[in-house]
């Protein structure tokens, strides 16, 4: 069922940070301060949400502008069930196609089935049941959906906490229960067992979605997470290349509290933040 | 025991296979890790080539490293980013390997994540190619032609990821 080789390349990631980036600039900075991939978008999610109209996938030749400087996985975004921009992400030969709520989505009803192509999908995930609707069609890789853009922790924090609930509570199940906690999932039982045995998901999980500042992101390496993505936090800051750099070494020694403190010092001014229950769009709710 | 670097990657995988050969294993992430006496081998996992070097330099573990394995009794194992590590000479890499192992790679040379592939001994992501292979170092094994796993002595290099795919005669053969 999976893509495998896509489930080693996301392994291949863990541990580390991948940065959204919008020029080969930004991408440079971003490989120069030890980001793992990065994430070619058109505009970061805090300007998707403060300009709104429909937001799309990346035009080509910024694509390819971004693969010429950078030598790490080069991913970038699809909207949800539009297969035919993900046919011309893997045409252009990206590493990873994010199948994302942070974009406008395109189809209603379903998800793009990404079973089909080569190339592996990341998506995001609020509970345990939506990652394993996107791991049955094909996902190699999940992360929350935090509220990009905001600047805020708390949702990616939510779907953490929510994830790891739910895959506890398939513990303690029998086997008419998990039948059912299958079925309410809308996923076939022998993927929930996998997740029952495993005691987390079959795929790597990583962070995504507010997360701002050093200490978010060992909060949520903390919280279990197998990494973390970085959307406006890097380059809605005052100082990109130095932020971008002080939440890779907070996500290698997210243990170590002192070293945080050292490297949390002299970043300068983070990105502005958004509370929740101001939002108009909550781009979490998308997706089915 | 035997240490895996811990900076980024896949470490948790050769924790896995170390754990099912039933050898003693710990993370390593910093200088005082890995001057432990105990310490009888070192992992440098896959994962990403540019942010492992640039934290071995960062956090000073290069010096360590090197000075560990000019023991002949202590073992050393790169895959995939890991061999790019050790190796001599990377001409596509931004920074110094560490030149432990006499040959040379080239990274990402089978082309992007489309041109990844499995095998049954061993999982090639974005994979490197070994392209020369220095006086004193052992071809162990080919694919397609090409050395995929090499020694020099102590210091062992893979292009491909046996922990992937729950190969652990690699790991048993060095350790």
């Amino acid at each position: 069922m999976f893509n495998e080789a896509g489930k080693n390349l996301a392994q291949m990631l863990k541990g580390g940070v991948i940065m959204d980036v919008t020029n080969a600039e930004q991408a440079a900075i971003a490989e120069k301060a030890g980001a793992c991939a990065v994430m070619a978008l058109e505009r970061v999610p805090s300007d998707i949400r403060a300009q709104g109209g429909v937001a799309r996938m990346s035009a080509p030749e910024m694509i390819k502008s971004i693969q010429a400087v950078a030598t790490i996985p080069v991913m970038a975004k699809v909207r949800i069930g539009h297969t035919m921009e993900a046919k011309i992400l893997e045409a252009l030969n990206v590493d990873f196609i994010d199948e994302s709520e942070v974009l406008t989505p395109a189809d209603p009803f379903s998800h793009v089935d990404k079973k089909s192509f080569t190339i592996p999908f990341v998506c995001g995930a609020t509970n345990l049941g939506e990652a394993l609707r996107r791991i049955s069609e094909g996902a190699s890789m999940i992360r929350t959906k935090g509220e990009a853009g905001t600047g805020n922790v708390i949702e990616a924090v939510r779907h953490i906490k929510t994830m790891k609930k739910e895959i506890e509570e398939l513990k303690s199940m029998n086997d008419e229960q998990l039948a059912n906690a299958a079925k309410e999932m809308r996923v076939d039982v022998e993927l929930v067992k996998q997740v029952r045995d495993l005691g987390r998901l079959p795929v790597v999980n990583f962070a995504a979605g507010g997360v701002a500042t050093p200490a978010d992101a060992a909060l949520c390496m903390e919280l279990g997470c197998d990494g973390v993505f970085v959307g406006s936090g890097i380059f809605k800051s005052s100082d990109p290349a130095k932020v971008a750099h002080a939440v890779v070494q907070a996500v290698i020694h997210y243990k170590d509290a002192k070293k945080l403190a050292e490297i949390s010092e002299g970043l300068g001014e983070a990105m502005p933040g958004l509370e929740i229950s101001t939002l108009d769009v909550r781009m979490q709710q998308r997706g089915w | 025991m035997i240490g895996v670097l811990a900076l980024q990657g896949g470490f948790r995988e050769h924790m896995e296979v170390l754990a099912m050969l039933e050898l003693e294993a710990c993370e390593v992430r910093t200088r005082e890790e890995l001057m432990r006496p105990e310490l009888i081998g070192l992992i440098i996992p896959g994962g990403e080539s540019t942010v492992m070097l640039k934290f071995i330099d960062e956090f000073g573990l290069r010096s360590a490293i090197c000075a560990r394995a000019q023991h002949p009794e202590f073992t050393m194992y790169g895959t995939c980013a890991g061999l790019i590590l050790l190796a001599k000479e990377v001409p596509n890499l931004k920074g110094e390997p560490l030149g432990l192992l006499d040959v040379t790679v080239e990274r990402n040379a089978y082309g992007r994540q489309l041109d990844s592939f499995i095998t049954d001994f061993g999982s090639f992501i974005r994979a490197p190619k070994i392209t020369r292979v220095g006086e004193n170092v052992e071809v162990i094994m080919e694919h397609e032609g090409l050395p995929v796993l090499v020694r020099s002595g102590n210091i062992w290099g893979s292009t491909f990821h046996p922990e992937l795919v729950g190969n652990v005669e690699i790991h048993r053969k060095i350790f």
